[in-house]
């Protein structure tokens, strides 16, 4: 029997109960969809954050204080931490492969016009953070480089900001207040997008002594660098490190390269992934109980057939390769119905949702398939092999 | 062509042992028509099942052809029963899915026959059983007599040596019982070895030899003269 011959044939008691074999391979459908939608929705995340790290370019460190613990150990090694300080700043920045380090802090505060009044993200930074943030098409300028113990009050706006306090007029020159505070306009950043939750564009930006006089906060909660393009990352970090040790008695800080930071989270992205695909598997092992039911079922409703078989010339051997067959084609016509629906899905998502962080996960989906084969011979195999096994006389007399 | 030595089949019922067919000897030669006569369950099915190779002794040896089958694997029997026999049975056995044409083509398909050979195949079986017009008919379209010359194009298809028909009257009326006998005595005259499991006595005596079973033992085996 010729391999067409035998699909001719599986394929045709799988057409003659188009219902049934329909709703089987649903099951196996559905598991695939599963997959394909959860994993390409953990790939578009994963995607996104990535893009969100790296839009800020691949040579800048972050200095947070505090010693991350590992395996247990006390954080620092007299168990105090330093706060980050503007001599600190200073030092790296004098570092030989350091071209800027800039104190950076973060809080929610009030911010007003004349008219209006937000609550939203106040960043403490010093004169060069534009250059960290790469705004390099500003209107008006970044905080200038004053003494950074003893700034002017001067703010840059986030474009969003400008937009919901001041509409389209220009605010430079004019007064923000920020929690009763003010400080004279000097700049508006272009728009940056969100970083990881912040809105970077809706912020005012402020010299960070004053913000710490502000909030009452000693120190700041990173320190960022940016190193000279020809170093790299690690023994920009060594250096860095070696300072602040030199610095504060102790490593008390935590220094946290881009490289780190995607590394992390594709680590945290694949387990997301991972377990996504794992439910999309659970609902193919789903698929394949109810093929393995059906097969169980077709074996019984078709004795007789496979008693004519042996009768006119079938081996026990060619049974199974046409009941095993069966089992395959369903799932794989499940696995063409689910990459069908799934691609539908997705292309419905995203004309719906634009923004919507998807991106396809080939390599999941192509699993997926191959499981879905594998399923499909898994599950025939067991009444594949009854089949085999009935005695033809018996199978005959069963009308 | 056929020779059974010493041969039986026995089946455990319960804890009883049923000799369905009990140290039979026989002959057959090619070219014959021979029927098997008997009361229900003295073994005619059985014996027609093992001649057939569906079915193997408990004991004694059956040589088809100066082979003696009782030493082949599923694989050998199966391309016997495909090249070398032809079943017909009292309720038709086709698949009812399929169509006239296709049920035909099976045996064909099963090995390994190319698709215009099958054709070509199919299409003079079913002129040989008059019923070129109901290629295209599935079974439940069919009379009985009808589907039972299907079954008998299905038969001869692979163009087999032996013909083992099991009742083949049984579910038909005289009329269309009658057109079946014709057809398979011709079969016969053209060369094909017959046996017949009948019922019906005015048909086992229209055979060259006629058997009889009981109990699982020959005890009447008559030529005509
Ligand atoms: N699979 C089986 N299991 C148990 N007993 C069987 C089986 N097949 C046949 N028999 C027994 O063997 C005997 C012969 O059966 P069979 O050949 O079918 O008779 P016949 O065709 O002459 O009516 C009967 O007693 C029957 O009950
Ligand atoms: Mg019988």
């Amino acid at each position: 029997m010729k391999f067409k011959d035998i699909f001719l044939f599986s394929s045709f008691s799988i057409v003659s109960q188009k219902m049934r074999s329909f709703l089987t391979a649903m099951g196996i459908a559905v598991g695939v969809v599963c997959v394909i939608f959860l994993t390409s929705m953990g790939q578009g995340l994963q995607d996104f954050m990535v893009s969100q790290f790296t839009q800020f370019g691949s040579n800048i460190i972050a200095v947070q204080p505090g010693k991350t613990q590992t395996l247990g150990m006390p954080t620092g090694v007299h168990g105090t931490i330093k706060p980050l300080s503007f001599d600190d700043a200073e030092a790296i920045e004098r570092l030989p492969l350091i071209d800027y380090a800039v104190p950076v802090s973060g809080a929610s505060g009030e911010i007003e016009s004349d008219t209006r009044l937000r609550r939203s993200l106040v960043v403490g930074t010093g004169a060069d953070y534009d250059i960290i943030v790469g705004a390099d098409t500003m209107l008006g300028q970044y905080l200038p480089k004053d003494n950074p113990k003893t700034p002017r009050s001067f703010a840059v706006l986030g474009p969003k900001m400008r937009d919901e306090l001041f509409g389209n007029e220009n605010p430079l020159g004019k007064t923000v207040r920020v929690n009763s505070q003010r400080f004279r306009i000097v700049g508006v950043l272009p728009p940056k997008g969100d970083f990881l939750g912040f809105d970077l564009d809706d912020a005012v930006y402020i010299p960070i002594a004053k913000f710490n006089t502000m909030f009452n906060k000693n120190g700041f909660q990173e320190i960022d660098v940016v190193h000279n393009e020809n170093a790299t990352t690690e023994e920009v970090v060594a250096s860095v490190k070696r300072l602040m040790i030199s610095r504060h008695g102790g490593e008390d800080v935590t220094i946290t390269t881009q490289a780190d930071m995607i590394e992390t989270l594709g680590e945290i992205m694949d387990w997301l992934k991972f377990t996504v695909a794992a439910f999309g598997g659970i609902s193919l092992l789903v698929g394949g109980v109810g093929i393995f039911t059906i097969m169980t079922v077709a074996v019984n409703e078709r004795k007789s057939e496979i008693g004519i078989l042996r009768a006119i010339g079938a081996s026990q051997s060619r049974i199974r390769e046409v009941f095993l067959l069966e089992s395959i084609f369903l799932s794989i016509f499940g696995a063409f119905l689910g990459l069908i629906a799934g691609f539908m899905i997705i292309n419905i998502a995203l004309y719906v949702y634009p923004d919507l962080p998807i991106a396809v996960a080939w390599e999941y989906i192509t699993y997926s398939v191959f499981i879905s084969i594998f399923i499909g011979l898994f599950a025939g195999f067991l009444p594949a092999r009854s089949a085999s096994e009935l005695d033809p006389i018996e199978a005959l007399r069963s009308d | 062509m056929i020779r059974l030595d010493k041969l039986s089949r026995k089946f455990q019922v319960g804890n009883q042992v049923v000799h369905a067919l009990d140290e039979v000897d026989l002959e057959i030669n090619t070219n014959d028509y021979v029927s098997i006569m008997g009361v229900s369950g003295s073994g005619k099915s059985t014996l027609l099942n093992i001649l057939g190779l569906l079915d193997t002794p408990t004991s004694g040896d059956y040589i088809l052809s100066g082979i003696n089958t009782s030493k082949m694997d599923d694989d050998e029997m199966a391309g016997i029963r495909s090249a070398k026999i032809g079943f017909i049975f009292q309720s038709f056995h086709l698949i009812p899915r399929l169509t006239a044409f296709e049920n035909i083509e099976m045996p064909m398909i099963l090995s390994g026959i190319s698709p215009n050979e099958r054709s070509m195949k199919v299409d003079s079986a079913l002129e040989k059983v008059g019923l070129t017009d109901r290629a295209d008919h599935k079974p439940e379209q069919l009379s009985g007599g009808q589907r039972q010359r299907v079954a008998i194009a299905r038969s001869i298809v692979m163009e087999p040596d032996v013909l083992l028909a099991d009742e083949p009257t049984g579910n038909l009326d005289t009329t269309s019982g009658n057109e079946v006998v014709k057809l398979i005595e011709e079969l016969n005259s053209a060369g094909l070895t017959l046996i017949v499991v009948t019922h019906d006595r005015e048909m086992g005596e229209r055979s060259n030899r006629l058997i009889e079973l009981r109990d699982g033992k020959i005890i009447n085996d008559q030529r005509k003269p």
